[in-house]
Formats: C-alpha cells, sequence, structure tokens
C-alpha cells in the first residue's frame, strides 16, 4: 500500500499518537493498582519494597472471608440458573420463523442492558421490600434472583450465536431416523452446543461477581458481596488491602474473558 | 392436509412457549414485574418513615421538578432537581464526546493494522470492558486523590508544594466516567471501522483531497453509524451512572443516580425516588430509540 514516496492512505495525522496515549491511559492505572498491592509499605503512591502482606491480611480478614464465599455462591447459583434457562429459550427463539409475541420477548430479555442499573435496583428494591414485609424471609435468594435475572441477556446471547451457527442437516437427519427430540437435543444439539453453554455460563458468573449497584440496593444487612464490601471501605482510609482484593477479582476477570475468547472462537 | 400442519404448528408454539417459561418467569419476577410496581409507587403518597401510603397522588411526579415553598406557599422549579439534573446531562456529554476523541483514533488505528494485529488490539480493548468496573473507578481514584500518585509525582518534583484537590470534583467524575466508558465508545466504532472500504480513501487522495479532508469527507460519513452508536453506548450508562459519581463525587457532586439512591436513604421519599427512576428510564429509552431509528435507516442505505 504504501508508495514509493512513503505515502500511506491510512495515516492520519496525530491519530496513532492518541491511540498509543488511549492504551497508556486505560492500563496506567490498572498497572499501578496492581502493582501497589505488594506494596510492603501502607502507601497507595510510595512504593517501600515488595512484600504479599496486603494478601495476607485480606486472605486473614474474616469480613472479606464472608464477603468472598458470599459473592461465589452468589455468582455460581446465578450462573447456573441463568444459563440452564437462556439455553431453553435461546433453543426456543433461534431458526424458527417470526413468531407472535417475538419482539416482547426480546424485549424482556434484554431489558437488564437497557435499562439502567441504578433503576433495576431501585425497582428490586421496592418490590424485594414487600415480599421481606410480607414473607419474614430475608435470606440469600433475593440476591441470587436478582442476578440470575440481569444475568440472562449474557447467557443468552452467546448461546444464541452458536445455535445459529450450527448446521441443521445432522439433527434433520437423527430425526429422520426417528430420535426423539429430547434425544436429538441429548445427543447432537447439546454436543455442538456446549462451547456457547460454556461461554454463556463464564460471562453470567464474571457479571455476578463484578456487580455492585442491584447488589447494594437488593442485600440485606450483613449480606456484604466482594465488590458491595469494597464500595464500603473506599469511604475510609484506603491501605494497599483494598489494592489485593482487587487484583485477585481481577485476574479472575482477565482469564474469563480470554477463556471465553477462545471458547467463542472455537470451531465444531 | 391442512389440519395436520396447523396443528403440527399449534404444537411446536406450545412446546415454544414452555421452553421460554423458567426465563420469562424469573425476569418477570425480578425485572419486569418490579419496574412496573416503581411506576404504580410513583402515584402513591410518600410514607412518614419511608415506604408508601396506599393513596394516590401527583406529589411524586410534582415534586420531580417542582418544589413548594412551605413558608410562603410559592411554587418554583426545584433548583437542587435541576441542577443535578444539568450536571447529569452535561458531564454525559462531555464523557461521550471526550470518548469520541480518544475513541475514534484509537479505532481508526485498531482497524488500520494488519489483520493479523486486530484481535489483539482489541483484545487490550476488550479486557478492561469486562473488568469490574469498581475496581476501575478505584485504580483512577488512586491516581488523582490527594495522597496519590499524580499529586506525589508532581510534589517529589517540586511543581507543586500542596496536592491538588482532584477527586470529589465534576472533574474527577468527567475524569472516572471517561475511563470505565471509553470501550463501549471502541467496540462500535471499531466494528463500522473494519467494513471501510479503503478504495474511497484512495479514491480521495487520488482526487488530490487532503487527509483532514478525506477524514471528513470519505471515512466520518462512512463510519457515521458506529459513531452514533458508541454515542449513545456511552451516553446511556454516563446518564445512569451511581458508583463512579459516588466514589468520584464523594457525595457533593451528585448525579441523577445518587439522587434517586437519596430517595430511598436519607430523603426518604419513595415516591419521589420511583418518579425519578422512571423519568430517567424514559430518557434513556428515548435515547435508545433514535439510535435504532438511525441503525435501521442504515441498514435500509445499504440494503
Amino acid at each position: 500500500m504504501a508508495e514509493g514516496t512513503g505515502f500511506s492512505i491510512h495515516r492520519q495525522p496525530g491519530f496513532t499518537a492518541i491511540a498509543m496515549l488511549c492504551f497508556v491511559l486505560l492500563y496506567l492505572p490498572i498497572i499501578l493498582l496492581v502493582i501497589y498491592s505488594f506494596n510492603a509499605g501502607n502507601s497507595i503512591a510510595i512504593w517501600e519494597g515488595f512484600s504479599w502482606r496486603w494478601y495476607q491480611s485480606a486472605w486473614e480478614n474474616e469480613q472479606v472471608q464472608e464477603a468472598t464465599v458470599r459473592s461465589l455462591i452468589i455468582a455460581l447459583w446465578a450462573s447456573v440458573i441463568s444459563t440452564s434457562v437462556a439455553v431453553l429459550a435461546a433453543l426456543a427463539t433461534t431458526r424458527t420463523r417470526k413468531f407472535k409475541g417475538q419482539s416482547a420477548v426480546f424485549a424482556m430479555i434484554n431489558q437488564p442492558l437497557m435499562v439502567p442499573e441504578i433503576v433495576t435496583a431501585v425497582a428490586l428494591l421496592i418490590f424485594f421490600a414487600m415480599i421481606k414485609v410480607a414473607t419474614g424471609y430475608t435470606g440469600l435468594m433475593y440476591l441470587i434472583i436478582a442476578h440470575a435475572a440481569f444475568c440472562i441477556p449474557f447467557a443468552y446471547l452467546p448461546i444464541r450465536a452458536r445455535l445459529q451457527g450450527m448446521d441443521l442437516s445432522l439433527e434433520q437427519a437423527a430425526a429422520d431416523l426417528y430420535a426423539t427430540p429430547f434425544q436429538v437435543f441429548r445427543r447432537i444439539t447439546l454436543p455442538q452446543l456446549w462451547p456457547g453453554i460454556l461461554a454463556g455460563a463464564m460471562l453470567a458468573f464474571v457479571i455476578s461477581l463484578d456487580d455492585v449497584v442491584i447488589t447494594e440496593f437488593v442485600k440485606s444487612a450483613g449480606q456484604d458481596t466482594l465488590p458491595t464490601y469494597m464500595l464500603g471501605q473506599l469511604r475510609r482510609v484506603v491501605t494497599p488491602e483494598v489494592n489485593a482484593i482487587s487484583t485477585a477479582l481481577l485476574a479472575i476477570s482477565v482469564a474469563m474473558v480470554i477463556a471465553f475468547t477462545v471458547l467463542s472462537k472455537m470451531k465444531n | 392436509m391442512s389440519d395436520l400442519s396447523s396443528s403440527a404448528a399449534k404444537h411446536a408454539s406450545r412446546t415454544r412457549w414452555l421452553l421460554l417459561t423458567p426465563a420469562l418467569v424469573i425476569l418477570v419476577f425480578a425485572a419486569s414485574g418490579p419496574l412496573l410496581i416503581t411506576l404504580v409507587y410513583s402515584f402513591l403518597t410518600a410514607g412518614a418513615y419511608g415506604g408508601v401510603e396506599w393513596q394516590f397522588s401527583w406529589d411524586a411526579w410534582f415534586n420531580v421538578v417542582f418544589e413548594r415553598d412551605i413558608f410562603e406557599d410559592t411554587l418554583g422549579f426545584s433548583d437542587a432537581h435541576l441542577s443535578i439534573f444539568w450536571r447529569s446531562v452535561k458531564l454525559s456529554l462531555l464523557t461521550t464526546l471526550f470518548c469520541i476523541f480518544f475513541g475514534f483514533p484509537t479505532a481508526y488505528f485498531i482497524a488500520t493494522r494488519p489483520k493479523k494485529q486486530r484481535d489483539l488490539w482489541m483484545l487490550l480493548i476488550i479486557i478492561p470492558f469486562w473488568t469490574n468496573l469498581l475496581i476501575r473507578t478505584f485504580a483512577v481514584v488512586e491516581l488523582i486523590r490527594n495522597e496519590g500518585t499524580v499529586n506525589t509525582v508532581l510534589m517529589a518534583l517540586g511543581i507543586i508544594d500542596e496536592p491538588i484537590q482532584m477527586l470529589f470534583t465534576e472533574f474527577a467524575i468527567l475524569v472516572g466516567m471517561v475511563y470505565v466508558y471509553l470501550p463501549l465508545m471502541v467496540l462500535p466504532l471499531y466494528a463500522s471501522m473494519e467494513r471501510l472500504d479503503f478504495s474511497l480513501v484512495e479514491a480521495g487522495y487520488d482526487l488530490y483531497a487532503t487527509r483532514l479532508k478525506v477524514l471528513r469527507r470519505v471515512i466520518l460519513p462512512l463510519v457515521k453509524p458506529g459513531v452514533i452508536a458508541g454515542s449513545i453506548l456511552v451516553f446511556v450508562p454516563s446518564l445512569g451512572a451511581y458508583v463512579t459519581p459516588r466514589v468520584m463525587g464523594g457525595g457533593n457532586q451528585l448525579m441523577i443516580g445518587n439522587l434517586i439512591e437519596l430517595q430511598f436513604g436519607q430523603g426518604r421519599n419513595w415516591p419521589l425516588g420511583a418518579a425519578l427512576s422512571i423519568t430517567l428510564l424514559a430518557i434513556v429509552m428515548i435515547a435508545l430509540m433514535v439510535y435504532v431509528r438511525t441503525a435501521g435507516e442504515n441498514e435500509v442505505r445499504h440494503g
């Protein structure tokens, strides 16, 4: 493309510089956050040598332990529930002709993506407050259901994408050979679909694990998850302990994203 | 024959709705249902200690923009609310503009890399996109707080004697929102630039256009759908932002999201909070409808 004079049709003055600046600015804060999680001192800006002490103190902090366990339980349940119902919903809505009520169904599934999180959070606060008064139950189920609901579109989209890319002829062949619909699903559809299911489940897991706003509004007293615990801590004097927790969460997210990218690109 | 096919169609339809039921039940229970209840709450009377009394009232909607002076019994605009609305809109627009300023060249840079490199560059954009918003906000806080990196470095270099107060200002909210929402701008911009036909750009240069002219007259019109999509994707969550203004603004610089929360905390006016939520939702829906319409028009034009 570049001609003898070095003229490139792609070049726009300043664009590369801004792009580089952009990448630096995107990663500099995160990298500093990670670096200072290993700081031996109390500061988040003055380096006093390498140490694991903040990881140790986070590990031994009972509130952090409880919040971590709670976060994992909620994320696990939310991803299992949302992925299961998303598989069924994807089977019902892909590879069919337009059906009555289709746009309403899509609007409902995608609602958590379109409605601002604070609005959903307030709506859930109001609704669950009514149920809490009526039933007296204040357990984790509220958080699990709330998380499952906003995870549905994230689980649904990769599963649907996978289904749409799948070859119909194998399923038709099985049906021609008198396999029952369930057998077709078990033996033909599911084995081809599993990368999509796994991708959807991981996405749902990360989304649930990272949620702050809805959790903050739905949780009852003493039900902090890791992100809401951190949000509470930010009001006080911050030590690198928060950096250590952040770095651990960051590592999980990055690992999941990379695994997700690999899974979604996987061919049959 | 027609009887058989219609019964088969009926069966297929029943199976479809059966498969959809579990998802829809959860969504009705924890998404659309609560939203409807919120709408109902916005027409009720505020309870004395939070909650509501089941008595119809326009008060909440009235209080979204107006304010009654209890001493003089006069009517006026609620300055507090209007200034928060204004700040929200202003900061969201500025966030969108800065995201275009940084995001456009970045998406262009990635789209003009050799094909094999592009996925890797995009991964660098996607990773922050999928990492915890709170953590990313917090990373910026550490950078700009008084005892943070920027102030420490500037003081060590002797450029300043006292730390510059950056945190808990509108500037901080803006920086935070640009930082967390930037990937949302790059993703759709890249999608439309990747399909850009560079032979058109070449034709522009052949006709002696300058680089700026090619950018303005050739590239920009072709990637306009991406710019619009990115702007909506940034503007909508900015307007409803809660975490970033709470952490960066420190309770002094409220945005709509924080104003809504206040109604369920100290303010304890649930119907007003519900009405504010529905207002926010309505603004977002209008923005999304504009987006769908422009996207639809482009489909038609290309099709």
